[in-house]
């Protein structure tokens, strides 16, 4: 069998353009590569090696992205190895500006520090912090008192 | 120093190549992956029950944090061990007298003041231990703590707004902190007592400093928080030869809770 003459030029670029279309699990208005959490992308003609940094270490969406990056690279037509790794630390200052774009739209403020968070709906800056936990290790519990709505609001690491 | 005696149940088969750096190391991390797994699991027990709901949600994702950052540490073990047991076999697969945690996280979960006196104790010793760990020989480890240090901060400052409003309370509050303290109090410094691999911990560049030297900047730092809070200084550390063997009545219960499943089902995954 003869191989498409694309595949022969494959690169690193390809792949990130494809792990563009996985979305996070649970934010689907934002890209893995917007959230930052691409780390490496190695393509040899063995396969194709994906470095993903975890958001938090326990963190319980992994597995899922793990196999919808899998999935998003299967037509690439190689064998694909997806592993997490603490390399370097996940910030939220790896989000991109698209990625902050995106949360808002999810109705989640982007991180900019506890005391500077203004709010995803009506861009009021007179918020108050309910609670650092919410209903995600990566979000914390806000209230807006312009719009009079609760929200959530990234946390800052 | 702790009994070598105590470890015999799991961890002195580290029988391997090295100068005692891996049976150093392994020890290490299945001291510290068994703190985090098992106060990981005790404040689970709050999801559901929580004072208010803002607490339940916050409880819970403590212990949601402290399960990945032992599962996360057991990781590290199997690398070094390397015997054919996964992360779920060592979280799950021991007897309670196979666990390395401190004495410390052996005392049942009690009502809110006790576990946030838990808490308190757990994560200010823990934090110093971290910092030890930052610039560790062993990289997989640094950047691991990196991480963990990042996430630990809520924990810290979730934990001394906690601290500080029951100290502050007076009346109920304040008596049920003080009988938390008094309960765990000589039970405090097992946190950062000293392994029996100490020296080679420390000769191997594992973690900067001797856990003396960690325990004394804890007991500082402890102690100025409670002068300003008005309470009572942290005893000396009762029995140190037995500071993570020896388990209670307390614990085996919580053990025959968390390998439930397990035990029902082998090989399960949930």
């Amino acid at each position: 069998m003869t191989a498409p003459a694309a595949e022969f030029s494959l690169t690193a670029a390809d792949v990130r353009e494809r792990l563009a279309a996985v979305v996070d699990p649970e934010i689907p208005t934002v890209s893995i590569v917007d959230l930052g959490l691409v780390h490496g992308i190695r393509v040899s003609d063995a396969g194709i090696a994906v470095e993903l940094l975890p958001t938090f270490v326990a963190c319980p969406a992994l597995e899922v992205i793990r196999s919808a990056v899998a999935d998003a690279l299967a037509p690439l037509g190689r064998p694909v190895r997806v592993a997490f790794t603490f390399a370097v630390p996940w910030t939220t200052d790896r989000l991109t500006a698209d990625g902050r774009a995106g949360l808002r739209r999810a109705g989640i403020a982007p991180p900019s520090g506890l005391v500077d968070v203004r709010c995803p709906f009506c861009d009021s800056a007179s918020v108050a912090m309910d609670s650092a936990f919410g209903p995600a290790l990566c979000r914390a519990l806000f209230y807006c008192r312009g719009c009079r709505q609760p929200f959530e609001a990234f946390k800052p690491v | 120093m702790t009994d070598p005696a105590a470890f015999a149940p799991i961890a002195m088969d580290f029988d391997g190549p090295g100068d005692g750096r891996e049976r150093a190391l392994a020890l290490l991390l299945l001291s510290m992956a068994d703190d985090e797994f098992v106060i990981g699991f005790s404040d689970s027990e709050w999801t559901g029950i929580g004072p208010i709901l803002e607490e339940d949600v916050a409880i819970s994702s403590l212990a949601q944090d402290e399960l990945g950052h032992a599962q996360a540490l057991y990781r590290l073990l199997v690398d070094v061990v390397a015997d054919g047991r996964d992360p779920d076999a060592w979280a799950y697969d021991r007897p309670p007298e196979g666990y390395l945690h401190a004495r410390l996280l052996d005392h049942h979960r009690g009502d809110w003041a006790t576990t946030i006196a838990r808490r308190y104790l757990y994560d200010t010793a823990d934090a110093v231990r971290l910092e030890a760990l930052a610039a560790s020989t062993h990289a997989p480890l640094a950047e691991l703590v990196a991480k963990i240090r990042r996430e630990e901060r809520y924990h810290l400052m979730h934990v001394q707004t906690w601290i500080e409003r029951l100290a502050d309370a007076g009346g109920e509050s304040r008596e049920r902190l003080l009988a938390a303290l008094a309960a765990m109090g000589p039970d405090a410094g097992t946190v950062l007592a000293p392994l029996p691999a100490e020296a080679a911990i420390v000769r191997h560049g594992i973690m900067a400093e001797p856990f003396a030297a960690l325990e004394e900047r804890w007991r500082d730092g402890v102690g100025a928080t409670f002068r300003r809070l008005g309470l009572p200084g942290l005893p000396v550390t009762r029995d140190p030869g037995t500071a993570r063997s020896g388990h209670s009545d307390a614990f085996r219960a919580l053990h025959a809770e968390l390998t439930m499943v397990r035990r029902s089902e082998a090989g399960a995954t949930w």
